[in-house]
């Protein structure tokens, strides 16, 4: 019973929003009306401001300037818990959530059912955890640990987590980032479902065509400032890029195609027990490889594998035609064999450290005599890196963990541009950063291949892989299903071919027994 | 837009003699976080100058480095372990081990001084390659490992000993009591450990290493750094170094005594700890370290001096680990917020 948006008094109204941080004005008088029984989506690049307003209204930031409404009373929210009894429930882009406790505990962590000794009742706990998920049409493993899910479930725990309160405002950072397609219509569902109820949804994101399918109004941040408001229904992808980045979008993916040289890379009946069965691929020097396919398909283990960071069961890797040996990554990049791992905050970037040992971490033996490194030459290179592809940070000694995501993910791809690697492993890697970074990340894979290297892409954002491939094979329980050239192929194919709906075309090859 | 690979990859790297900007800017930074240990140690030394007319003579400050080589030699090794987010328990029973080893193979089997020495600091070696193996082999958390050895080597140290003290012959007391010119031995060596421990740290793979696994060990692994060795190198430094305390603190009292060295455990951590680094991994330096080792030092000499009981020294000395701790959590969450 979708009615779009109801009139009369907003669910929430923030007014003239201000934040300052040492040395910049994140919010410069920000407003934002949300209708109860509305989709609003939050838009813009990253650094925006739109994390700090949510933060605010959700009582984890405090405001400098502005007020906030809530039903038409103004509100002074306390602290996170304040918020949340008023009805404001937040997913945050990283869980939350405690690993080591079950799925029901973690949707009623603070409150669980409990008898007057502190017992909790166990059984109570299910039922109710399971009438949630019931309610929300979601399905989890209830009695599983958080660390055993997928990212994906881990991410749907996290929104369950939110929706069990009783929420009149929901507020969403960025959830899409880690699901895929099947996962993110699963989210729209529960979400329709829920403007149906006259929730008020917040949808922070970067994706466009995600707000147009979902949302029903759209706010666009840009440097702290509104920069417009829209209908859903009365604008386009153009202008909301527009607005977002203050230019036109050039292109989304300015792919350049490049003459394929030489073969740099076969794998031969690489098998990753209990992941991927003998998987063969080769890829050629200016060439972008693409790997699709679900979460859980196989793709990071059969790569993690490729370059000795999982030990493989079987299987043959040449480069340039000879067979080599990689049973660690130091192996692999004496081999030229680079990966960018698809998870930033766990094992991309050494936070703690600054950029500079950051773009130098994969190739200290380069930097260094008898194992005495060079701080000279060490600086050089990694203030050319900087300016290159223009990492925004006040100096290369600033530690990693203070950058934002997109300036995080440039920093571990100069990390293998320093490495010189010749074979480039990606792995999810404009995952969580925003329009104008994500562009950026593209053109330096272009400039890469120019230089007669080759690009594997692993991306669960199929216009992405489709964009940026020469070659696309997709992967469904540790095997290659189907194997499409660039322009022959629409994203209905992959799916089909990922998911496994239909019966593949000539190209299909043999599945892991399950 | 410039290419980096040919930055990287080009002739030799230019000498520019005058350093960027940003560069300065860090380690006035980094001098900054170690400011608050610091003048606190400052203000310490005045307080205590005013205080006693004995603290600020040659002897007593002579005698306060001596007093202090040992942890500050053992806390260099402690804060490259603390710095790959490990911690060993076992290096006072390093220090007992390596004491009795050393002196008895120059009372029983008639070694050399200095033979006997290097075979004591080598027996810490020894254990710190077993600390590494555990750590990275077996897969053991390093504070279950190092409390393993901590019983286990700390028992044999007894063992080979029945529990009695070996007296040395006098010429034994060369390193503990010997100077260089006229600067006492200990305080010679506890230099050089400092200037190899910064020189490891600051400028080496070894160094820059163990800050990446310290950070974020899974980056590290996927970006080529060799983890195991790294670990073991590590543990296996703080080994020797540990292996030198004792054979320093068996040389100052002329004997190999096997309960020696109970104190060096957590005196060492605090040092390291009051001196910045993060039990989380990934942060610490040597001369925090050493400004931590001073700073435990000068309480406990001046509380002798000032006749404070050394009940009321242990709680000062408590009551600074976690106001260290608590600054740096404070620091940590500020930078966070940022």
């Amino acid at each position: 019973m979708s009615t779009g948006p109801s009139t009369g008094t907003p669910a929430v109204e923030m007014l003239g929003i201000q934040r300052h941080f040492p040395g910049v004005q994140a919010l410069k008088g920000v407003d934002l009306r949300i209708a109860r029984g509305e989709i609003h989506a939050l838009l813009g690049e990253n650094g925006a401001g739109k994390s700090t307003l949510m933060k605010i209204l959700a009582g984890a930031e405090r405001k400098d300037e502005g007020r906030i409404l809530l039903g038409g009373e103004e509100v002074r929210i306390s602290g996170p818990t304040d918020a949340l009894d008023r009805g404001i429930s937040t997913v945050y882009q990283e869980t939350s959530l405690a690993p080591h406790l079950s799925v029901a505990e973690n949707l009623f962590i603070g409150r669980l059912p409990a008898k007057r000794l502190g017992l909790v009742q166990w059984r109570r706990l299910y039922r109710e955890a399971g009438a949630v998920l019931d309610r929300l049409q979601i399905k989890l493993p209830l009695r599983a640990r958080v660390s055993e899910l997928s990212i994906a479930q881990q991410q749907m725990t996290e929104i369950a987590k939110a929706l069990s309160h009783d929420v009149k405002v929901l507020v969403l950072d960025e959830p899409t980032s880690a699901l895929t397609e099947t996962e993110v219509s699963e989210l729209f569902r529960v979400l329709r479902d829920l403007r149906g109820h006259g929730v008020a949804t917040v949808y922070i994101s970067h994706t466009i065509e995600e707000i147009l399918r979902l949302c029903d109004r759209v706010s666009i941040l840009r440097d702290g400032e509104l920069a417009g408001e829209r209908a859903v229904s009365e604008t386009s992808a153009d202008e909301l890029v527009r607005l977002m980045v203050g230019r036109p979008l050039l292109e989304m993916f300015p792919k350049q195609t490049v003459s394929l040289g030489d073969e740099l890379l076969r794998v031969e009946r690489l098998t990753v027990p209990g992941k991927a069965a003998e998987v063969s691929f080769s890829v050629r020097a200016g060439e972008v490889l693409g790997f699709a396919g679900l979460l859980g398909a196989g793709r990071t283990a059969l790569m993690q594998t490729l370059i000795g960071a999982i030990p493989a069961d079987g299987g043959t890797v040449l480069r340039r035609g000879e067979p080599v040996r990689i049973r660690n990554p130091q192996d692999a990049i004496r081999h030229s064999i680079g990966y960018l791992s698809d998870d930033r905050r766990r094992s991309g970037i050494a936070g703690l450290l600054g950029v500079g040992a950051n773009l130098t971490l994969a190739s200290l033996p380069q930097f260094s005599r008898l194992s005495v490194l060079n701080p000279i030459q060490e600086r050089r290179s990694a203030e050319a890196v900087v300016r290159a592809l223009r990492i925004v940070t006040p100096s290369i000694d600033q530690q990693v963990a203070l950058l934002s995501g997109g300036n995080q993910q440039k920093t571990v791809l100069g990390r293998w541009l320093t490495a010189g690697v010749e074979v480039l492993v990606l792995d999810e890697p404009t995952r969580g950063i925003d329009v104008g970074a994500k562009v950026e990340i593209y053109r330096l894979i272009n400039r890469f291949l120019a230089e007669g290297k080759a690009v594997i892409l692993l991306s669960s954002h199929l216009p992405e892989v489709l964009g940026m491939s020469d070659r696309i094979l997709v992967m469904r329980r540790g095997a290659i299903v189907a194997e499409f050239d660039r322009g022959e192929v629409t994203q209905e194919d992959v799916m089909f071919a990922a998911t496994g709906q239909v019966p593949v075309t000539a190209h299909e090859r043999g599945g892991m027994p399950t | 837009m410039t290419d980096p690979q040919t930055m990287t990859e080009g002739a030799p790297a230019q000498i520019t003699l005058e350093q960027p900007e940003p560069y300065r800017r860090a380690w006035l930074r980094r001098l900054l976080q170690q400011l608050g240990p610091f003048l606190f140690v400052l203000a310490l030394g005045v307080a205590l100058t005013l205080a006693s007319p004995y603290f600020l003579t040659s002897t007593n400050i002579s005698a306060i480095f001596v007093q202090m080589s040992v942890i500050a030699i053992i806390t260099v090794g402690q804060v490259m372990v603390i710095i790959t987010a490990g911690i060993d328990l076992s290096v006072s029973a390093v220090v007992a081990l390596s004491g009795v080893m050393s002196t008895m193979v120059v009372v029983n089997d008639h070694w050399g001084i200095v033979p006997g020495m290097i075979l004591g600091v080598l027996v810490g070696g020894g254990v710190g390659l077993i600390n590494g193996l555990l750590v990275t082999r077996v897969h053991l958390p390093p504070f279950i490992a190092t409390l393993g050895t901590l019983s286990a080597i700390g028992g044999v140290a007894l063992l080979v000993t029945n529990g009695q003290p070996i007296a040395a012959p006098t010429q034994f007391d060369a390193l503990g009591d010997g100077h260089v010119g006229p600067i006492p031995a200990p305080i010679v060596v506890m230099a050089i450990v400092a200037a190899a421990g910064w020189f490891i740290l600051a400028r080496t793979t070894l160094g820059r290493s163990a800050y990446a696994i310290g950070s974020n060990a899974e980056t590290a692994r996927l970006s080529g750094i060799p983890v195991t060795r790294v670990l073991v190198s590590v543990y296996a430094l703080q080994g020797l170094l540990a292996g030198l305390g004792g054979v320093i603190v068996a040389s100052r009292v002329v004997t190999g005594d096997p309960s020696a060295g109970a104190n060096y455990n957590l005196d060492a951590i605090a040092a390291a700890v009051i001196g910045g680094a993060s039990l989380f991994g990934g942060e610490g330096t040597v001369i925090g370290g050493l400004i931590g080792a001073l700073l435990m030092e000068l309480i406990s000499n001046g509380g002798d001096l000032l006749n404070i009981s050394n009940f009321w020294q242990d709680f000062i000395l408590g009551v600074m680990i976690i106001a260290a701790v608590t600054y740096d959590q404070v620091r940590r969450r500020a930078l966070a917020r940022r």
